[in-house]
Formats: C-alpha cells, structure tokens, sequence
C-alpha cells in the first residue's frame, strides 16, 4: 500500500520510511477501538438494504450505463460504495486529524522524535486507504453475494474504492489544517451532502438538463461514482480515465497541501 | 569548552516582525543540570524548540550534540528526549503502550523497547497504573509518564520545558527527585522554569531570559551574590500608608524594591535592619527576613518579579 502511495504523491514525500510507524499506532488504537472499523463496514451495507434493496425493490429495472435494462439495485449499489468511500475517507481524515493536532498534540510529540512530516502524512494517508479498502472488501462480499455484480470487473471496484478513499482523504486531511474549532466542521456536511446528493448517485445524469450535467461533472463524487460503475457493469469508455485523473489529482494536491501546511503549523 | 553538548551563539528566532529569541549565546556542558529562567514569554521556549530541531533558527548558530539541528533533524532527535510544556501523552493508549509506541517511533525493536518499559515504570512509580488509560492519571502521573517517555530511547540530552508547571508541591517533589537521579546517572538535563525555587533545586548554572535576551548567567548562589544582598526584609503597610512609610525608609538598606503590596528592603543583616526602622517608628503589619533568592535577582535586573 504505501509503496503504490511513493509512486503517486510528490517527491518531497519519499523520504517517509517511518510512515510506518504512524500507521502501526492507529493500528494500536483501533485494536480497542474495533467497533469504529465495525460500523465503517456497516454504513454502505445500511445504505445498501434501506434505498438499494428496499427502495429498489419498489422502482423496479432502470437503464444501466451501457444502455440495457438493469435492477435499481445493482444501479444505485456502486454509487453507494462510492459515496460511503468519500464519507468515511472525510470523517476520518477531518475529524482524527483535527483532534491529534489541535487537541491530543499527537503530532508534536512524534515530530520530536526521529519522525517528519511525510512520514505522518503518507502514515495517516496509508492508514484510511487500508480502512477504506476493507469497508469496500466488505461491501463487495454483500453486493456479490446477493447477486448484484454483473461482472468480474466489479472485483476493480475495491481499489476504485481505495482511490476514492485518498482523494477525499486527503483534500479532508488538507481541510482540517485549516479548520480551528470544531463548528467548522459544519461545512464538512455543507459539502458532502450536497454531493452525496446529487451527483448522478440515485439516478443517471441524463436526468438532468444539459447545463445541470455540466455542473455535476464538477463534483469529485460524481467521477467517484462512474468509476465505480463502470467496473461493476464491466462497462467502459474513455470518460473512466478522467475520471481516475480527477481522483489523483485531489489525492496528490490534498497531499502536497498537507505537507507543506503540516509543516508551517508544527515545525515553526 | 569545545565539548560542550549544546553550543548557540548569536542564536536568533523571529516570528514574523516578533522577535522571540534575540541573539543569546550560552554553553551546556556534559552532565550539568542547565536552566532558563525566565517569566512566561521570555522566549525559553521557543529556545528549547530549536535545541530539540523542531523550529529552524532564524540566524546566527546551534549545535546540539555536535549535530546541526535544521539538516540532521532526525539523527539529532533520535539522541536527545523532550518533556513538552504541554502533554502530549496519547490519552487513547495505555499507560504501557504510550512507552511501547514512543519507542517504535524511534525505530527500536518490541523486544528492546519491553524491558525498558518496565524499568522506567519503576523509576517513575508508576507500575501499579501499567496498564490504566492515560486520561485517568493525575497531572503528577501524567508529567512522570512524559519524563518515562523521554527516556525510552536512552537519551543523552534531556530537554524539559517547564516540567512541574501545574502541579501541586507534593508532586513537584517527586519530580524533583527523579530528575536528580537522572543528572547523577550522568543526563545532561535542559530545563525551563518561571519558578525560582526549581532553578534553585535543580540547576548547577542558569541563564535568567528577559524579553528575548538572556540578561543574566551563572549558578544560582553566584547570581545571588553577584546581584543581591545577602538578606531581604519583606514589609507590608496598611493599605494606602505604603507611600509615607517609605519616604521614612531611606537610608536603612544598600537598595529598596517597592512592588505593589509590600517593600523589599536589601540588606546584608536583615534583623538588624528591622530594629532600626522600628527605632524610626515605622510599623508594618506585617514583615519577613529572609535569604535572597533568584526572583530578587530577576526583580534586580528586570524590575518585575517572574510569576505575575
């Protein structure tokens, strides 16, 4: 994991051998803590049976991404992993790192030890990748399970899930440097409900008038849930590496952004 | 002196416009106890944070350990431990596995780090809380922790920005007393303390930081005898007399300091002070004789105390 993360993020950031260790505390704290990485896999699988199951049940067969008729199910499941891919990539890299930094001092008392700043970046960063990527794992098991993954593509959707989890991840990391008390957490839920929302999540864009659509192109989530998609349909063109450059984009700018801010704040 | 752990000279921090360090040179030797006293501000701190490479000088020069703490930053911390002013103990971890994870960041091994542990639970009396969550220890525990955690890696400079801020005096004590063992196990300790009786306690030589600068250095006796009399005689008037009483004052003592609520008069014998100024019929409510300490040293050179 960390080693396809030293391919992405910029060169600053490979000189973080001891992310490890920033990672092997999380690891420590959740060992306790496990019914916090319980309920990440349970919040797609709520999504999943309350507006997947039930609410699909009643709408019946719409028109999947390649034109023929497919379950709303199997429609609406990718674009809720998605979803729950961002929400818990955001919580977790918003919330955490606001309380170690501002609060719990975590990061001061590792940067007085042989630990840097890349090295709690990409630590953290690595940490909710692999969080983010069992909540998909899990979810997949579900989907696959009831019979909702029309292709062996849709096996793709964990690490679009795990992509997802460091776009989101890391422009939330970015955020919450910036953020000084805990009512601006507000705008957190400012932002992501909307895009929960409205980003071609519960209905396909062609819904929308043109000029709308053109607007939902611009939400991050909106790529997030195409991707995801395309591989459960097994259905692609060339729109999916927009959509993948769009995820790294926000993954390798929340990152250098963290660093430097990261840096400015602690090591003053 | 070339053997000097940490060596500053003309050593300088600024914030933006605000200087918070200006220019001061000190030496610490191996194995001395070293202090910055100064009041809140004075810019110990900010001083400490650069000996502990985690703030980049601004200008002029440092050397901890030989080391250049801005390029060799990992190397540096890896050899010295650090007591913040502030906790930073991991409140969601045990007592036990708050030593465990500071020791994995400094790279060394469970099987290294497990025996430490309970060495340093021993000497910082905290065995029976091993494996207690940190938030359910006292300020005094939580302070002994972070000297514990200071040492899982051996360290040996050991940095401590106001160790006993914030404790009551039964727990300042104890923490005195470790921090002795230490200096006599042959640490070099650095620590900053706006509190006279700790830099008495504690230092073999101490530099007094006003407003950026260091205005004073030395041991502690030698500061006393350098910048004081020997006694003082401390007198309190009734309120609003303060003024009148004084103006009978002059001449008693080498030098008088007025604050507030009381006059200091300095003098070599202070009893023998008080007669007179009872003969020219003065009458405190209340009065003490005492030894000069470092805070009428601060108060010399400075005209305010340290602890406002």
């Amino acid at each position: 994991m960390t080693s396809m993360l030293l391919r992405v993020i910029p060169l600053p950031f490979r000189s973080a051998q001891r992310a490890k260790y920033v990672f092997e505390r999380n690891v420590m704290v959740y060992r306790r803590a496990w019914m916090i990485i319980f309920s990440g896999v349970f919040e797609p699988l709520f999504y999943l049976f309350s507006i997947g199951i039930g609410l699909g049940g009643y709408i019946g067969d719409v028109t999947g991404p390649g034109g023929e008729l497919v379950s709303y199910t199997a429609f609406v499941a990718p674009a809720l992993l998605a979803s729950s891919a961002m929400n818990g990539a955001v919580f977790e890299s918003t919330m955490n790192i606001f309380f170690k930094m501002k609060y719990q001092k975590t990061y001061d008392a590792m940067l007085s030890t042989p630990i840097g700043v890349p090295d709690i970046a990409v630590g953290e960063i690595s940490w909710s990748l692999v969080r983010g990527a069992l909540y998909a794992a899990s979810f997949m098991v579900v989907m696959a399970g009831l019979g909702y993954v029309e292709s062996w593509w849709g096996l793709m959707a964990i690490p679009a899930a795990v992509l997802i989890g460091f776009a989101f991840g890391a422009v939330g990391m970015a955020c919450a440097t910036f953020m000084r008390s805990w009512q601006d957490f507000d705008y957190v839920t400012v932002v992501t409900l909307p895009l929960f929302l409205f980003s071609a999540t519960f209905y396909p864009l062609s819904v929308y008038p043109p000029a709308v659509q053109q607007l939902t192109r611009f939400s991050p989530l909106y790529h997030s849930v195409e991707l995801v998609r395309a591989f459960t349909f097994g259905v692609f063109d060339w729109s999916l590496v927009g959509h993948i450059a769009v995820l790294v984009g926000m993954g390798a700018v929340g990152t250098a952004v963290v660093g430097k801010r990261l840096h400015r704040l602690l090591l003053t | 002196m070339s053997d000097a752990l940490v060596i500053a000279h003309d050593l300088t921090k600024r914030f933006g416009d605000f200087t918070a360090v200006d220019s001061i040179d000190f030496e610490v030797q191996p194995g001395e106890a070293f202090g910055f006293l100064g009041p809140n501000g004075a810019g110990k701190s900010s001083t400490m944070r650069m000996i502990g490479a985690v703030s980049p000088i601004t200008s002029g020069s440092l050397s901890v350990l030989g080391l250049d703490p801005v390029t060799q930053g990992p190397e540096l911390r890896s050899r010295i431990g650090v007591v913040p002013q502030e906790d930073s103990l991991d409140v969601e971890l045990t007592v036990a596995e708050n030593l465990m994870i500071y020791g994995r960041y400094f790279g060394l091994t469970r099987s290294v780090i497990r025996p430490r542990i309970e060495e340093l639970l021993d000497f910082v009396q905290l065995n029976g809380k091993r494996d207690e969550k940190v938030d359910k220890l006292s300020g005094g525990m939580k302070r002994r922790l972070t000297i514990a955690r200071s040492l899982i890696n051996q360290p040996e400079l050991l940095i401590l920005d106001e160790p006993t801020t914030g404790l009551d005096p039964q727990a300042r004590h104890v923490l005195w007393d470790r921090l002795y063992r230490l200096k006599q196990d042959g640490v070099t300790l650095i620590v900053t303390t706006h509190y006279m009786d700790e830099a008495e306690q504690l230092c073999d030589r101490l530099v007094v930081m006003d407003q950026a600068r260091i205005v004073a250095e030395g041991a502690p006796a030698d500061l006393i005898v350098q910048h004081s009399t020997r006694e003082v005689l401390e007198m309190r008037f009734p309120p609003g007399t303060q003024e009148e009483n004084i103006a009978q004052l002059g001449g008693l003592a080498e030098r008088m300091e007025i604050l507030p609520d009381r006059v200091l008069l300095y003098t070599p014998d202070a009893d023998s002070t008080s007669s007179e100024a009872h003969a020219r019929g003065i009458r405190p409510v209340a009065q003490v004789s005492r030894r000069s300490s470092l805070e009428d040293v601060f108060l010399k050179l400075t005209g305010r105390s340290l602890v406002e």
